[in-house]
């Protein structure tokens, strides 16, 4: 019986001890997180008083931006953000004012894709960007030609609306037109080993099912964390992707930033 | 070079447990399930350091071996490397033969710690491009180790994710086509009636074998995904850290954790409606 009595006894002092050590891990994984909250708000405000410098043109590097080399800027913007137009209209109103010609509007449930027809006639001059099939004459054919001309020409600033229909689904149904092509064509009867279909196929087949847009420059995301939430996988395979921080805190001077230095990244493309 | 004693040190001695005892505080949030890598700046840690770029890749090498290590004791389940791109054969072929060596060198050091801790290994990629020897080597590893299941690694060589989906989609089209669905079943006068859907390309992605990533890291101070997991990566907290890759330690992994804890919630709930 006393051993009953003492193995009991034992038993709910390790419980208190095993309890009593969860609390300080938690109270310790709390600590850190809080130190770490109060560095990221101290790293806020020294970004808020940056983005001030830069506004007022007291930073003078950001005075003159190469904008020539951001040819297509996509902008991803979180649910709750996608349902504040005025603040979208003032952005785009920014980046205009700074010189940038085609923007995609990007947001995973299509909310801004409903607003399209709002932010365009509040956004003086804008045009909607049209993803033109293969067999139309082609915005593309213009800019593979004379790409930098068109771009630089553009008096208008064309916007696309993008969502995650345009993701994944859109792969499906580029595969679908590509599965016609296949059978159509007998490659069944190849080695299958050997690719059948190329880049450029996909491409096409993309803009056939109309989402075929440019690979953009450059991704801003603004939402509370740097995630491209299903902006479409085939064209952001070498964008340089920042992270903006939440749409009702934007301000003109982060945007210059990261425009800026965007500027002045160089790619290896793999070499 | 790679030896198996760096390994055991790794697991072993008092940095070991000190590791553990800081993992066990972190294990009070919510541990990423699958964590990517994008291992850039060795060449730049090369220059740093005035040594010579295959030195550099050693080091490199190195710093993923301590990664995989710290996963597995902090609970990640899933590991992915970024080894070697599709567009990295544009690089000097001297300097593509010697990653290639050294790919060689880290396949049999992986089949030695494969047994020691029950690791499952799989090469993501066009394989085709690999040379006869690395193929079958890695081919092997990936047939010894597919019965375990405590942890996964997945090196992705010869990889993009362009060349992933492409793949998948004509490992898709042959499929309905085996399948008997030939042009007579495909409805045209229906806007593209999808015949292939988002869950067969999906399947015959070569990344198939692991979840989507819950983290994926850059070093290098870079901000784009350079043709890496583009597809999986919806709902992927992407962290850019602006050390080189051979430099990457337990703090950064550890630096790294604590701000997906932070975002966890967010990141979560998006997963979810997507």
């Amino acid at each position: 019986m006393d051993f009953s009595n003492e193995s009991r006894v034992l038993h709910r002092c390790s419980a208190h001890v095993r309890d009593i050590g969860n609390l300080l891990l938690r109270s310790l994984w709390h600590l850190v997180h809080f130190i770490i909250s109060i560095c990221n708000f101290t790293l806020d405000i020294a970004n808020v008083l940056e983005s001030y410098l830069i506004s007022s043109g007291l930073l003078g590097r950001y005075k003159s931006l190469h904008i020539a080399k951001l040819r297509y800027l996509a902008i991803v913007i979180e649910s709750e953000g996608a349902y504040q137009t005025l603040k979208i209209i003032e952005l785009l109103q920014w980046l205009e004012a700074v010189g940038v010609k085609h923007v995609c509007l990007y947001d995973n449930e299509g909310i801004l894709k409903k607003s399209k027809d709002f932010i365009l006639e509040n956004l003086d001059g804008a045009i909607l960007f049209q993803v033109l099939s293969y067999w139309q004459p082609s915005i593309y054919a213009m800019l593979d030609a004379h790409e930098n001309n068109v771009l630089l020409d553009q008096q208008h600033m064309t916007l696309e609306f993008v969502s995650f229909s345009d993701g994944k689904e859109a792969v499906a149904k580029a595969a679908n037109v590509l599965f016609m092509k296949y059978s159509k064509s007998g490659v069944t009867d190849q080695n299958q080993k050997e690719k059948i279909f190329t880049e450029s196929q996909m491409t096409e087949a993309l803009k056939t099912v109309g989402s075929g847009g440019p690979e953009p420059d450059l991704l801003l995301v603004y939402g509370p964390a740097r995630c491209h939430l299903g902006f479409p996988a085939w064209r952001i395979k070498y964008t340089e992707i920042v992270h903006m921080g939440l749409l009702k805190s934007m301000n003109y001077g982060s945007l210059i930033k990261a425009i800026y230095k965007f500027t002045m990244v160089r790619q290896n493309y793999g070499k | 070079m790679l030896r198996e004693d760096i390994i055991i040190d790794i697991f072993s001695g008092w940095r070991s447990f000190l590791r553990k005892c800081l993992f066990r505080v972190l294990r009070v949030g919510p541990i990423p399930s699958h964590i990517a890598v994008i291992m850039d700046g060795n060449r730049r840690y090369a220059k740093k350091k005035k040594i010579d770029d295959m030195t550099g890749y050693d080091a490199g090498a190195l710093a993923l071996l301590h990664l995989i290590i710290y996963c597995m004791e902090l609970g990640v389940k899933y590991v992915t490397a970024y080894a070697f791109s599709i567009d990295n054969f544009r690089r000097h072929p001297e300097e593509v033969q010697k990653i290639m060596d050294l790919t060689m060198e880290s396949v049999m050091l992986l089949t030695w710690m494969s047994k020691l801790r029950l690791v499952r290994v799989h090469f993501a990629g066009n394989l085709q491009l690999l040379s006869a020897d690395i193929q079958d080597a890695a081919k092997r590893l990936m047939e010894s180790t597919a019965g375990y299941k405590n942890f996964v690694l997945t090196i992705c060589i010869c990889y993009t994710c362009s060349d992933e989906i492409l793949h998948a989609v004509e490992e898709s089209c042959k499929e309905k086509w085996d399948d008997g669905i030939g042009i007579m079943g495909y409805d045209e006068a229906n806007d593209y009636e999808r015949l292939i859907k988002v869950v067969d390309i999906e399947k015959h992605m070569y990344m198939a074998i692991a979840p989507d990533p819950d983290i994926l890291i850059r070093t290098g101070g870079e901000y784009r995904l350079s043709n890496f997991l583009v597809w999986q990566s919806s709902c992927c907290h992407l962290s850019s850290l602006g050390t080189v890759w051979p430099e990457f330690g337990v703090f950064h992994l550890v630096w790294v954790v604590l701000d997906f804890q932070q975002n966890y919630r967010y990141v979560a709930k998006k997963k979810l409606q997507l």
